[in-house]
């Protein structure tokens, strides 16, 4: 009964907030809107066991990648009325890709309902007794590694494309050089000059 | 906690559920008021002056005289400011750094909700904590608390990827998430403990000192403190809070203080064990245990605390351009070789335990 009412709450929330993110006028809210919709999936990952995916979609969507979003709508001056004239039409294509979405998830549920999910990854339905890291790592290092390397050489190599393609190396900018700065010592610093009166330094 | 509803009906077991939760967040609360006390008072020590000494025996009711002070005053909203946010972000930051508490196991057995990712639970919600400074920032719809808040959420987000490669270390050497099972692995007293096994050593105590310094930043304590650099930006992104809000703010910023130094006692200093040996070898009555390993726990916390109170004191504090750097050139590369290392030795560890007795085997049937 709990776990049924903190279901139906939680998918409650996650359908509104999601209503949120497309129709609230203010783009920062938006944007909080996805948080909460994010946090919500989360919880419903929770509820089916898989409590070690719900705590990363946490760590790396709501805290690095929303966090992020939230700094560049916050940042950037955009005219969103003027965004938003054209939003209605867009409706037809959001539907169409509603409607596939529906109908995926009507397939799932439809095998689900006739037994005939039950042949999952036979490494994975193996490891159902371990916790949850431990079942993820498992498959995912030893059945899927070269998938789960090439994944990661495909961000690898979005960082770098990033980083090129913002990178300016400006001329005349007076950098830090902390080892220069600690390696200073007092003689090349400071010279005692014996100067006589009227004269200067010359 | 979760046989409650099971042992004792929905209702008598939601409430004794309920109750457990309020007894954690009264002790926290009341921890808070006389720590903040505490630091005020080390900061005084250092400075040469007596620090809060008016309100009751030696100032002792200084916090209490200040919350009431906040409470009673107006609350005041700025006439530009987003409303809702405004007030959702100092809830948000009191609600994140109470809920991050959950997982917290504060004596053997006693903790409300023992998770297996426990460690990545908190992880998770200190991540979060940054969203009540942004949201709190903008919404104060002003210059000083934006700048104050954009400060605060690169720094928050830059230490958090050292603090997670820290956590890392710790994790491979206990092979566990569980913060329970991550204390138990430190039961055999302080050459026990992660930041002083042996031969780990090396790597862990390094591991130690980037975990407090991150802790420092991520809490956005001095020398860190740049968020609200009052010389820069007059309070940073709490500038346009006034009365309750602003205490919820503080109280937030406090809590996760202090779950900062709870997290450096249990991932490096032993938990709830002490210095000598494991707690359920102390010539103590089974009912007894916990509360002395709560105890223990409890001084440990107070002893990072002071070691944050003393890092205020005398620290002068960090350029943003030279805190960046500490982040991502020094933290940053070090906690990776770090991760690299443990990962190494764990696995030339598991690797022979699990060769030691093949070998047995063969020598006695050969």
């Amino acid at each position: 009964m709990l776990a049924g009412m903190a279901f139906y709450t939680l998918a409650a929330v996650a359908v509104v907030a999601a209503l949120g993110v497309v129709s609230s006028r203010n783009p920062v809210h938006s944007v909080l809107f996805l948080i909460l919709t994010f946090f919500t999936a989360a919880g419903l990952f929770v509820l089916i066991g898989a409590e070690f995916l719900a705590m990363l979609l946490v760590v790396v969507y709501v805290g690095a990648v929303a966090v992020l979003f939230l700094f560049v709508v916050m940042m950037l001056d955009v005219d969103f009325v003027e965004l938003r004239q054209g939003f209605l039409n867009y409706l037809p294509l959001g539907a169409l890709i509603a409607l596939v979405l529906l109908g995926q998830i009507g397939l799932v549920a439809s095998a689900v309902l006739q037994n005939q999910a039950v042949q999952l990854n036979p490494d994975a339905t193996a490891q159902l007794a371990a916790t949850n890291a431990e079942a993820v790592g498992s498959v995912l290092y030893t059945r899927y590694v070269l998938v789960f390397q090439l994944s990661g050489l495909v961000l690898f190599v979005a960082m770098i494309g990033a980083i090129v393609l913002t990178l300016r190396s400006r001329v005349g900018v007076k950098k830090q050089s902390v080892s220069r700065q600690v390696g200073r010592r007092r003689q090349d610093a400071v010279g005692l000059k014996d100067v006589r009166p009227g004269q200067g330094l010359g | 906690m979760a046989g409650f509803v099971a042992e004792f009906g929905v209702l008598w077991g939601t409430l004794l559920a309920v109750a457990q939760v309020l007894a954690v967040m009264v002790m926290l609360l009341l921890t808070l008021a006389f720590i903040l006390l505490f630091d005020r008072k080390v900061w005084a020590a250092v400075q040469m002056r007596k620090g809060p000494n008016v309100v009751g025996p030696f100032g002792l009711l200084q916090s209490f005289a200040d919350f009431f002070k906040f409470v009673f005053k107006e609350i005041v909203i700025p006439a530009g400011a987003n409303k809702t946010v405004f007030i959702l972000a100092p809830l948000m930051t009191l609600v994140l750094a109470f809920a991050a508490w959950a997982v917290v196991p504060i004596a053997p057995g006693w903790v409300i909700s023992d998770l297996n990712v426990g460690i990545l639970y908190l992880f998770a919600i200190s991540s979060l904590g940054v969203y009540g400074i942004i949201m709190g920032g903008w919404a104060s719809n002003s210059k000083y608390p934006f700048l104050g808040s954009l400060r605060s959420a690169a720094q928050m987000v830059s230490y958090e990827v050292s603090i997670g490669f820290v956590i890392i270390t710790v994790l491979l050497l206990v092979g566990s998430m569980n913060l329970t099972a991550i204390v138990s692995n430190q039961a055999d007293g302080v050459w026990a403990w992660h930041a002083f096994a042996w031969p780990t050593v090396f790597v862990m105590f390094p591991m130690f000192v980037i975990f407090f310094i991150s802790a420092l930043a991520e809490t956005n304590r001095p020398p860190f403190d740049l968020p609200e650099a009052e010389s820069e930006l007059v309070a940073g992104y709490q500038v346009e809070y006034s009365s309750t809000p602003y205490l919820l703010f503080m109280i937030g910023e406090y809590l996760n203080i202090v779950l900062m130094c709870a997290m450096i006692a249990i991932l490096f200093l032993g938990g709830w064990h002490p210095p000598w040996g494991p707690i359920e070898s102390a010539p103590l009555p089974g009912w007894a245990v916990p509360i002395a390993g709560f105890l223990v726990l409890y001084a440990k916390i107070w002893f990072v605390f002071f070691l944050f109170a003393m890092v205020k004191a005398i620290v002068p504090r960090y350029r943003y351009d030279q805190l960046m750097r500490l982040g991502w050139k020094v933290f940053l590369p070090t906690a990776l070789a770090a991760v690299i290392a443990v990962g190494a030795y764990r696995v030339h560890e598991v690797a022979a335990a699990r060769a030691a007795p093949a070998a047995i085997m063969e020598m006695t049937g050969g």
